[in-house]
């Protein structure tokens, strides 16, 4: 484990990891932030002389996915180095205290990092009734508020943290909302995902220890470097789209031959996020290589834009039954103005007669 | 709520209620407005094949007039065919009108329907300024001819700008593709749009009218 006064460069000396490792790696990381060539010696700089700044992870209405795909598909590159190299203080699921011994750990963390540690967030937050969802006695709102209030920042990490997710999902039984939708007075990035790409998670807090800074942000307050472009221009499969060729069942031909899944509900014309080039599984693959379509994970209510496997363009059409009713209604009105304009004709001809 | 939540969803749905409600409204008004029953012996009781007649014979020219309309009735038919293959086989297309009908057919490649929506587009724009600017064709115009035109030129044009991904995100290029859609179909049963549903009857009843008194027309 790094020492608090270690900096960065010093610990992976340390661990073995050579000077063309840190530089392959500070060259991925201003790659994946979008910087250009010369910034790679400043990333290299940066990161050789930063110390590792507390960051206390707060999981709320979540599933770990998110926890589990970060430690899962990193270790052990560099990058779960960079993990190594922040204090995490304070995380449930990674955390080896428990009960008050673990709060006691995220106060003192608080206490004495103040104003200048990461919050990191996972899971959206019940409003409803604050009972719903509590750690130690601690409503999970309470909790962010105070661990918000004296933050430096605020990461929400998947789409429950940074949008709501899968417990807004109508009827939002919970109340469940964002973490933006509480903490207005921090800087907040969303870094979302059902569950978000390891290598933005990383990207993200690399950004922090390089330029102390938060990184571009989109609409959404996701990073840009990351969410600026949707899947379907980065897609592989997008030539079979402009050629009209797409998969109509997942055993056809065309799914075999790995034509465009659009007409499957491939969400990804709609999707804003890094998956099609950074890709899964330390960049072996993504969903729509393995042959189903984006469900549009990283979108705000991507559980309640209609059913995955519906087409974007498919409609939202309502009920039968409501256009039967409107199809009566405009027949009564027919037959009505019919009999008013027949009648208004039989009556100037009887005025004409008279 | 995006806005492309609405216009998939509560969008889509009340400008169809409207446009169900309209042109119910329009095609059972016109049918109990019909002239009452002809009480006169028929010259010819070939009903059908009268209005049959009269549909074709009114779909061309009248020779006496075809130099002079010849550029109106040839722009006329090529839109009209450049609209549906536009409208009818685009793959998303498809998918949008299987979801209401639940049936889907053949789509066709995504270059012939560029083709046929840029042509369809350059036509009707060239329709308009001939409109705008031919002396009779401008007397003769109102409000409701213009506002036809656009309503319907202006899905052409979002709709290819949503599949070349132009101009802005394509989310947002749909949502206004769709919103554009959904404004025709608001307005088809309350302006010249109606001659869709209206056209082909009213010249079958015309005809069938003219045989009972014996006109070939």
């Amino acid at each position: 484990m790094m020492r608090k006064d270690q900096t960065l460069g010093e610990y992976l000396r340390e661990q073995g990891v050579s000077r063309r490792g840190f530089l392959k790696y500070c060259s991925a990381t201003a790659s994946l932030m979008a910087l250009p060539p010369s910034a790679v010696a400043q990333v290299a700089e940066a990161l050789a002389s930063a110390k590792r700044p507390s960051v206390i992870w707060l999981s709320f209405q979540e599933c770990t996915g998110c926890t589990e795909s970060l430690t899962r598909s990193h270790a052990p590159t560099v990058e779960s180095l960079i993990f190594d190299a922040i204090s995490l203080d304070y995380h449930h699921t990674l955390q080896a205290a428990a009960g008050y011994g673990a709060e006691a750990a995220r106060e003192a963390a608080m206490e004495e990092n103040e104003g200048e540690y990461i919050l990191v967030v996972d899971g959206s937050i019940p409003v409803k009734n604050k009972a719903f969802s509590t750690i130690a006695g601690i409503s999970n709102y309470d909790m962010l508020v105070d661990a918000a209030s004296k933050a430096y920042a605020v990461v929400a990490v998947g789409t429950c943290a940074a949008f709501g997710g899968l417990p807004m999902a109508n009827p939002n039984p919970t109340g469940a909302v964002s973490v933006s939708e509480i903490v207005k007075d921090k800087p907040i990035i969303n870094v979302s995902g059902c569950p978000p790409i390891p290598v933005v998670i990383t990207g993200v807090l690399a950004h922090f220890l390089t330029f102390g800074t938060i990184p571009e942000l989109d609409a959404l307050g996701r990073p840009a470097a990351f969410f600026g472009q949707n899947i379907h221009d980065r897609c592989y499969r997008r030539p079979f789209y402009e050629r009209g060729q797409f998969a109509e069942t997942f055993d056809d031909e065309g799914a075999r031959k790995g034509w465009c899944l659009y007409k499957l509900g491939c969400k990804g014309p709609t999707t804003y996020n890094a998956c099609a080039t950074l890709k899964w599984n330390q960049g072996t693959s993504f969903p729509i290589q393995s042959g189903h379509g984006c469900i549009g994970c990283s979108e705000p209510s991507f559980w309640d834009k209609g059913g995955f496997y519906e087409p974007i363009s498919a409609g939202m059409w309502g009920s039968r039954e409501a256009l039967l009713g409107a199809a009566a209604a405009g027949a009564v009105l027919g037959v009505g103005s019919a009999i008013a304009a027949r009648s208004r004709k039989k009556k100037a001809i009887a005025e004409e007669e008279v | 709520m995006t806005l492309l939540d609405f216009a998939r969803g509560p969008g889509l749905q009340w400008a169809l209620w409207i446009f169900v409600f309209g042109v119910t409204w329009r095609i059972v008004g016109a049918m109990f407005l019909m002239a009452k029953k002809d009480l006169s012996k028929a010259r010819r009781k070939k009903y059908v094949a009268d209005g049959v007649r009269t549909i074709i014979t009114r779909s061309v020219p009248a020779r006496s007039f075809e130099k002079r309309i010849r550029f109106q009735h040839i722009s006329g038919y090529a839109w009209h065919f450049a609209l549906f293959i536009s409208v009818l086989f685009f793959a998303p297309h498809i998918l949008f009108f299987e979801s209401l009908l639940g049936f889907g057919w053949s789509h066709l490649p995504n270059t012939i329907i560029l083709f046929t929506a840029a042509a369809a587009t350059a036509i009707l724009i060239a329709l308009l300024l001939r409109r705008a600017t031919h002396p009779v064709q401008k007397f003769i115009s109102n409000a409701d001819d213009y506002i036809s035109i656009f309503v319907v030129l202006i899905p052409l044009v979002t709709g290819i700008l949503a599949f070349a991904h132009v101009g802005a995100r394509y989310e947002t290029l749909l949502a206004i593709h769709l919103l554009s859609v959904e404004a025709m179909l608001v307005w088809f049963p309350f302006g010249k749009l109606m001659h869709t549903a209206m056209t082909m009857p009213s010249r079958y009843q015309a005809g069938t009218s003219f045989g009972h008194r014996g006109i070939k027309a």
